[in-house]
């Protein structure tokens, strides 16, 4: 087994670190999903810009000021979305809500590829976590070490501000009843941007990790990393933050064993890596058929 | 029948006729590579799309995200199927893979092969996801869409689907030709004819107690049930028949645009369709005909020159570099989605009775502002 | 009234709309050339450094004779996206924009999809760094002024065999390219009738995680890690393999000679080495003119990739847009038809070397591949010997 693990570890190393990334990205997903039952397609999107911002930012000003300066716009821009695209679409049928999301996805995309010129922007290398260490014969970034610890750190500090803050009483009420905690004198658009605002935060810190290792933004590099975060989501039972945290480690190992699996199985063939992608959704199927509420989701009622 | 309604037919006979005979004429008059053209065929095949997905989403209230998955089907079907067997046992398209399939069809048969096939695939699919309700079928149509995509690109069926490498050389538009004879069929003409053939049948269809019981079913799903309408069997039905006709528009998309390959039916093809449907107003069919038109004439001609440097008379190739176009039709769509969110027609449908009150209401406005 | 309100709108936009797209002015002595590139996508960067080279040939030589009237070339441009969907499309706006001849594309895949626009218009198109076979195979329309595939596969399985020394080479191509696949394929050909042994993976679109991919190669005992793909990918190979610690050299094609590859191997221990059309410094006269063009405007110089590296894209843009000049000097007609029968026998003596078509497919008859290799100290190309072939 530990022979095994020796072998495999940079895939393992990989997976960590890339489920890491896609669960912080799942948070924001599945916090506004919890609130609004909204599936925010746009999220994914955010998490690009956050990496475009940090290429132009970074290109004039140092890292100590470009990186929570990063954080500040993505953060602004998350509450922008939220206040321009799905404000006004409060009493609108859940599904404009769900279609004024796609828009703004298409819309950051669209917007991405005329300031980018359609090209491939190089991210930075921030300093230290960009260097290169060797972990028991395997050779990763920092990054990848980094980015399991700070999640978790994250995660933590979430709960505890759900738990125990006034705010995060405010959301859980939200989530739970809507139009009561309205009544009870909640106020909801307040809840509502602060939701935004803490998933578009995530997202930030996402995407400074994730273009770390992956250098390289492009308009269409949010959708993949969006859609699988996404997944996880799912996976875990939308809603729940813990579901979603694992959901998202389980898929970011998974799909890079899937792309080491001729090498770690021993089965030659290039088809693995053609499924390393459709895997996500199968398996996401497989558990919608089977919990259709994720791992750890509530089962809705359906109200007469 | 009572006159009224007869009337009404003949008019939208009439109508219909005309349009058709309008499409004969131009085809026969303009150059065939007119972008007028390339308008006219995507709009079509996007109407019929955009109404198969409006079967599903409107009129049957299942939110379903998997049209592109199904236009795979059908678009492959249909290229393998009409594709000739000189071509398939030459090295031109098959050129790493030995082909397996021995036989071609005219395209009349690709088409029905191309439906045939997707509704099968919609059938299989639908017997586990249908039993989800609202956001988790989505993501599961979404999902099964983007694995028929990995594995239409798997190179182990590369014998049949050429792996991810471009299909060619099938029985495209210009390779069409009318039946029993060497006269090539006008190809705008025959993408109309086929949708126009498709629509009519879903319209029929809406109108049939089958339609009855999906909107029955939209409108209230456990009051359907409670009203004796079986609600699996139903949304199978709707599901298959959407998916049919999803197949059917992508055999005419690989037909119209000479080449095909998995990896243009990502999700964002989806997310165009919805967009379209949307625009058009969630449950009507005109709207969602007309607004496919719009939207590929906005994006494939009417604002093409704003990706090069010029639009309306104005000179400014800084700003109007590539990728502008986009930008400004998505803020396009993004009006749309926010301030008219019904759409063009919302749910009803398109008749003389409303275009001429629409007329009259224009010139009512206009005597009030003088 | 608010649906009524956009319903005018839309049928006042529709009836501007169809106004303005039907203006076109019409110039007696213009000939137009039809630009068929990405600028976005894939290979955006690739796209934008061939266009170049065609502006800039425009740029010295802005008019053409043709019979005895003096006529000024216009270019269009349109963008491909590097996306085999919208080639279609693209390839459409230059037929209606009523262009003699079209240059392009840079990528493969797109030049396929675009063709039979072209073939039915009957405008002929010529290939620049497009070296897919199936591009020219069985239509008299496609020419091209490149090598092909099976000639650089076979160059570059021979070079990893014979002077790399290497036994079992790791093979990654993109899912669905024709370039990197067929390239890939024709490299395993070669490389198992040399007696080599190859693993051989794709990566699908929108992947970049390649540190899995680099562990493969690693793992399987692999010498070379072969992988012609596009730019956008290279750079993040390049860049995982410095963090993952490949530990053996990269082989890859013509696409990797861009200085996308040179600014993300600059201060690495990655060993780089491609094939290419052109090696900088063989025609001083067309590397000085151009750098100073190219600097000369900021635009220019960021669709150069931020620097004056001539690439040798560049310098096939270049050719190839004097290749059509002939073509059209010697149609002594700006009519598609007659262009399209000249190209068949023009030949032009160009900065990459002597261009003739041979008489079957239209292609370049070529026997030369230069090969280069990243110095990641200087972060420039060290030339290799060139591989000539008879």
């Amino acid at each position: 087994m530990a022979d095994f693990l020796h072998q495999n570890l940079s895939y393992f190393l990989s997976g960590i670190s890339v489920g890491g990334q896609y669960a912080l990205i799942a948070i924001g997903y599945t916090m506004v999903y919890g609130i609004l039952r909204l599936i925010n397609f746009a999220h994914g999107d955010v998490f690009m810009c956050a990496g475009l911002i940090m290429v132009y930012l970074s290109s004039s000003l140092p890292f100590a000021v470009s990186v929570p300066l990063v954080l500040i716009f993505t953060v602004l821009l998350g509450f922008i979305i939220e206040r321009v695209a799905y404000r006004p679409l409060r009493s609108a049928p859940r599904m404009s809500v769900m279609i004024s999301a796609i828009g703004v996805s298409y819309l950051l995309q669209n917007a991405a590829l005329y300031f980018t010129g359609g090209l491939a922007k190089v991210y930075p290398a921030l300093p230290w976590l960009s260097d290169s260490v060797v972990i028991w014969g395997a050779t990763t970034r920092v990054v990848t070490i980094v980015t399991p610890f700070l999640t978790a750190a994250l995660v933590v500090l979430l709960t505890l501000l759900i738990k125990h803050t006034k705010i995060g009483m405010a959301m859980r009420a939200v989530s739970r009843d809507f139009e009561t905690s309205q009544l009870m004198g909640i106020r909801i658009n307040r809840v509502i941007s602060i939701t935004f605002m803490i998933g578009s935060l995530l997202a930030a810190v996402a995407s400074l990790l994730y273009f770390t290792n992956y250098a390289s933004v492009t308009p269409t590099s949010g959708s993949m990393p969006g859609l699988k975060a996404f997944v996880a989501a799912v996976f875990g039972g939308i809603g729940s933050i813990p579901g979603a945290v694992i959901g998202a480690f389980i898929i970011g190992i998974c799909e890079n064993i899937i792309k080491g699996g001729s090498s770690i199985f021993g089965i030659p063939g290039s088809g693995w890596t053609t499924f390393s992608d459709a895997f996500t959704f199968a398996f996401l199927i497989i558990i919608l058929i089977v919990k259709p509420t994720g791992l750890f989701g509530e089962k809705a009622v359906d109200k007469v | 029948m009572d006159r009224a309604k007869r009337n009404h037919l003949i008019r939208i006979f009439i109508a219909i006729a005309v349009v058709y005979l309008a499409i004969l004429v131009l085809e026969f008059t303009l150059r065939p590579t007119n972008i007028l053209f390339t308008v006219l065929r995507k709009g079509a095949i996007y109407s019929l799309v955009a109404v198969s997905m409006n079967l599903l989403n409107g009129f049957t209230g299942l939110f379903s995200l998997g049209q592109a998955g199904f236009m795979l089907l059908g678009a492959y079907t249909y290229a393998i199927f009409t594709m000739p067997v000189s071509v398939k046992e030459s090295e031109r398209v098959y050129k790493y893979y030995e082909c397996i399939v021995g036989f071609d069809t005219g395209a009349f048969i690709g088409l029905i092969a191309a439906g045939l096939v997707a509704a099968f695939f919609a059938f299989l699919i639908g017997l586990p996801v249908l039993r989800l309700k609202s956001d988790y079928l989505a993501i599961a149509t979404l999902g099964f869409a983007e694995i028929l995509r990995a594995i239409f690109q798997w190179d182990v069926l590369g014998p049949l689907t050429n792996g991810a490498n471009l299909l060619r050389e099938y029985k495209d538009l210009t390779r069409i030709t009318l039946p029993f004879t060497d006269i090539p069929f006008p190809p705008t003409l025959f993408v109309f004819i086929v949708v126009g053939i498709c629509i009519l049948l879903i319209v029929l269809l809406i109108n049939s107690s089958y339609g009855r019981a999906f909107k029955a079913i939209r409108d209230d799903e456990t009051a359907a049930e409670a009203m004796g309408i079986n609600l699996f069997r139903h949304k199978e039905l709707s599901f298959v028949i959407s998916s049919f006709f999803a197949g059917v528009s992508g055999a005419l998309l690989a037909a119209f645009q000479y080449t095909v390959q998995a990896q243009q039916f990502k999700s964002m093809m989806t997310y165009e369709i919805l967009l379209i449907v949307v625009i058009g107003g969630i449950g009507s069919i005109s709207g969602s005909c007309i607004a496919s038109f719009l939207y590929i004439a906005l994006s494939e001609w009417w604002l093409r020159g704003l990706d090069m440097g010029r639009f309306l008379g104005i000179d400014a190739p800084d700003l109007f570099r590539s990728g502008f176009r986009r930008l400004v039709f998505s803020v396009i769509i993004m009006i749309i989605v926010l301030f008219f969110s019904k759409g063009i027609m919302g749910d009803k449908e398109l008749s003389f009775e409303r275009m001429k009150g629409f007329v009259k209401g224009i010139g009512r406005k206009k005597g009030v502002s003088k | 009234m608010k649906k009524k309100l956009l319903f005018c709108l839309v049928l006042l936009f529709s009836a501007v709309m169809l106004f303005a797209g039907g203006s076109s002015e019409a110039d007696s002595t213009v000939v137009k050339i039809g630009v068929f590139e990405p600028a976005s996508g894939d290979n955006g960067a690739g796209g934008k450094q061939e266009t170049l080279g065609i502006q800039y040939a425009n740029y010295l030589t802005p008019t053409v004779m043709v019979g005895d009237t003096e006529y000024t070339v216009e270019l269009v441009v349109a963008d491909n996206e590097s996306s085999n969907d919208r080639a279609a499309t693209a390839a459409a706006t230059l037929v209606n924009a009523d262009v003699s001849v079209a240059l392009g594309s840079y990528g493969s895949g797109v030049s396929i999809a675009g063709s039979d626009t072209f073939r039915i218009a009957g405008v002929p198109i010529v290939g620049i760094t497009c070296t897919n076979p199936q591009v020219t195979e069985g239509n008299t329309h496609y020419f091209r002024i490149c090598y092909l595939d099976p000639f650089q596969g076979t160059v570059l399985a021979n070079y990893a065999y014979d002077t790399l020394g290497a036994r079992k080479v790791y093979c990654l191509a993109k899912l669905g390219d024709d370039y990197s696949g067929g390239l890939v394929n024709y490299f395993i050909e070669r490389f198992t009738s040399l007696g080599g042994e190859v693993v051989s993976e794709t990566f699908p679109d929108g992947n970049s995680d390649f540190t899995s991919y680099i562990a493969n190669a690693k793992n399987s005992g692999c010498e070379v890690f072969f992988s012609p793909v596009s730019t956008e990918a290279a750079q993040l190979i390049i860049n995982q393999a410095q963090s993952q610690g490949l530990g053996m050299p990269i082989l890859a094609g013509d696409t990797w000679d861009s200085n996308v590859i040179l600014q993300a191997a600059k201060g690495t221990d990655v060993d780089v080495t491609v094939t290419t059309f052109y090696p900088e410094g063989a025609d001083p006269e067309f590397d000085e003119g151009f750098k100073s063009w190219v600097n000369s405007d900021s635009a220019r110089l960021s669709n150069n990739g931020g620097d004056d590296t001539v690439a040798a894209v560049t310098a096939m843009g270049f050719d190839a847009y004097y290749f059509v000049l002939q073509a059209i000097q010697n149609a002594a007609s700006i009519d598609p038809a007659d262009v399209m029968e000249a190209l068949w026998g023009t030949e032009i003596d160009g900065v990459t070397g002597h261009i003739a078509l041979e008489q079957v497919n239209g292609d370049a008859i070529r026997n030369t591949v230069y090969v280069k290799h990243a110095n990641t100290e200087t972060g420039g190309w060290d030339a290799l010997p060139a591989v000539v072939v008879d």
